[in-house]
């Protein structure tokens, strides 16, 4: 039994198709990532997930409990942490926790072992007496993720976590996730940030309310056909101009002090002899460069476009 | 020749009582470089931006933009500077046309030079099938040009851009890089903050700060090497805890 199993799921608003008939097993003890950028459909999904919103075509199962009949059952099993910051400001830390639990029905004994452990995690216990409106971005998002947990949850749906967040504690927040996840918790989390896709075990690439691609991170990054190299020369602009004269070359894309150049097929040696020659000196060097999430996602959506209407 | 310089600071600090929110900062920005401005909430950022856009005045050290100094000169850097925040300052009601008719009139723009920008950007940033639209129905990355544009509309020197691509789609984000190419190669300095790391990789050079210092300025690829790092989000983690290590070492 899958942890998460979303068959045909689709969800329209009026006449806006937010999902339009997506499939997907989440497995348990998996973390899995929907990645994709605004308007793909990732809140609704997991909204639709935590039974707050009732499908419009297909069904999802959670544990095998159906999200638009067996709300109470699920929304005991499950942790649910939102993209806006939900949390009542006015109460400090420990009040906000002690809040959740009261809601959830955690018993006294195990709330205080289960403080200890999110405390532990979260490295809030310094700042339980402060209002978590006056927490930083990054403690408040601890803080959320520590009272979706509370009840310890078997599955924890997480909706952009670490939007807005900086660097370091986005980095200590996915250490938290990984640590979650090897108590056995499953856990379905959405990002816009392409590049956290590869901390997950798998992904599900969204866009416009459709799944483009899924699989685990390096599968889906093998998926990008052409080979790409990482391009440097005195005059990055006319080496561009350059490069789109030349057959077989596919794409071009400016990166800071470099330009990405993707081909259809792998040049030879000896092409990039001849380029630097016919360019005037103006080619310095060139690398095999490993695709990104992101090339992926370009790719995939071009192709999406060509008989796309909008 | 020698590289124009566009922003030039020495030993800039700001304090706000005994807090130092920048301390003494070195930076030097060419003309038509893309420059990314990176740190952690609270490392300075915020302040320094402040400072550079003649809207604080420094505790001290010194700063020139444009070749004006921050002292003595700030409302000739707010005539010469352009200012794109990620929370768009677009009116949603107005139309496209519109938005670019009231931020020319704002900057004192003639009626002509005004339809003239406005040509240039339908063309330039393809906006010019929707120019009838309102706002509030475009596309995110419609909306991000029209933001670009309207920043530009004076022609700035410099152009300060804020969060410019979070959130949007891969294809948009990169066209939207393309116009930020463009428009450095058209002489104009573009600055970046962010803290979205995949945003700083675009950027020519970037700087990191923390606690109010720069701790790293090169570019993304220097950096990468030299810290031995994939991603300028690794970069960044390593300097800030290698940072926070050393400190405890020597406590």
């Amino acid at each position: 039994m899958s942890a998460i199993e979303i068959k045909d799921f689709g969800k329209n608003y009026d006449s806006l198709q937010a999902v339009k008939g997506v499939s997907l097993l989440v497995e348990k003890g998996e973390l899995f990532g929907l990645i994709g950028p605004d308007g793909a459909g990732k809140t609704t999904l997991m909204r639709s997930v935590c039974t707050l919103l009732k499908p419009t075509s297909g069904q999802i199962l959670v544990n095998n409990l159906d999200t638009a009949k067996d709300i109470i059952s699920i929304r005991k099993i499950l942790g649910y942490m939102p993209q806006q910051f939900s949390l009542y400001q006015d109460l400090t830390v420990e009040q906000n926790l002690n809040f959740f639990a009261d809601l959830f029905k955690v018993p006294e004994e195990e709330r205080a072992r289960r403080m200890v452990q999110l405390y532990r995690f979260s490295r809030l216990e310094p700042f339980k007496k402060r209002q978590s409106g006056a927490l930083s971005g990054g403690m408040k998002q601890k803080l959320a993720l520590s009272c979706a947990l509370i009840h310890t949850p078997e599955i924890l749906i997480l909706d952009e976590p670490t939007f807005g967040v900086d660097p370091v504690s986005r980095e200590e927040f996915w250490d938290i996730l990984a640590a979650i996840r090897k108590e056995g918790t499953t856990i379905l989390v959405s990002t816009a940030y392409m590049d956290e896709a590869a901390l997950c075990d798998r992904v599900a690439l969204m866009h416009l309310g459709e799944f483009l691609t899924m699989g685990t991170p390096a599968e889906v990054v093998n998926r990008f056909p052409f080979p790409l190299y990482r391009v440097t020369g005195e005059n990055l602009r006319s080496l561009r101009q350059f490069f789109l004269k030349q057959p077989n070359v596919h794409a071009t894309q400016l990166f800071g002090d470099a330009l990405h150049v993707s081909f259809t097929e792998a040049p030879p040696r000896s092409a990039w002899r001849g380029w630097r020659q016919e360019s005037g000196g103006n080619l310095k060097t060139c690398k095999r460069q490993p695709p990104s999430i992101e090339d992926v996602f370009m790719e995939l959506t071009r192709k999406g476009d060509d008989g796309a209407s909008n | 020749m020698a590289p124009q310089i566009s922003v030039q600071t020495e030993n800039l600090t700001r304090k706000f009582g005994h807090f130092t929110a920048v301390d003494r900062v070195n930076i030097s920005v060419e003309k038509g470089e893309i420059f990314g401005f990176l740190g952690a909430n609270g490392a300075g950022k915020t302040t320094m931006i402040r400072m550079l856009c003649g809207l604080l005045i420094p505790s001290s050290g010194s700063a020139t933009v444009a070749g004006f100094d921050v002292y003595r000169q700030s409302e000739q850097i707010k005539q010469t500077i352009g200012y794109m925040s990620q929370r768009f300052s677009l009116y949603n009601d107005l139309s496209i046309e519109e938005n670019i008719e009231f931020y020319g009139g704002i900057y004192g723009l003639s009626n002509k030079k005004i339809a003239q920008k406005k040509s240039e950007i339908f063309e330039n940033l393809k906006l010019g099938d929707w120019a009838k639209s309102v706002t509030a129905d475009l596309p995110l990355g419609f909306k991000q040009r029209l933001a670009l544009g309207c920043a530009m509309l004076h022609e700035p020197a410099i152009v300060f851009l804020d969060e410019p691509t979070s959130g949007v789609d891969p294809a948009a984000r990169r066209a939207f890089w393309e116009l930020i190419y463009q428009t450095a190669a058209g002489g104009t300095t573009v600055f970046v903050t962010t803290h979205f790391m995949d945003e700083a990789e675009y950027c020519n050079r970037i700087s990191i700060m923390d606690a109010g210092r720069v701790i790293a300025l090169d570019s993304p690829e220097n950096l990468k090497q030299q810290y031995d790092q994939p991603t300028i989000q690794k970069v960044f983690v390593e300097l800030v805890r290698g940072k926070e290590r050393g400190e405890m070492e020597a406590n």
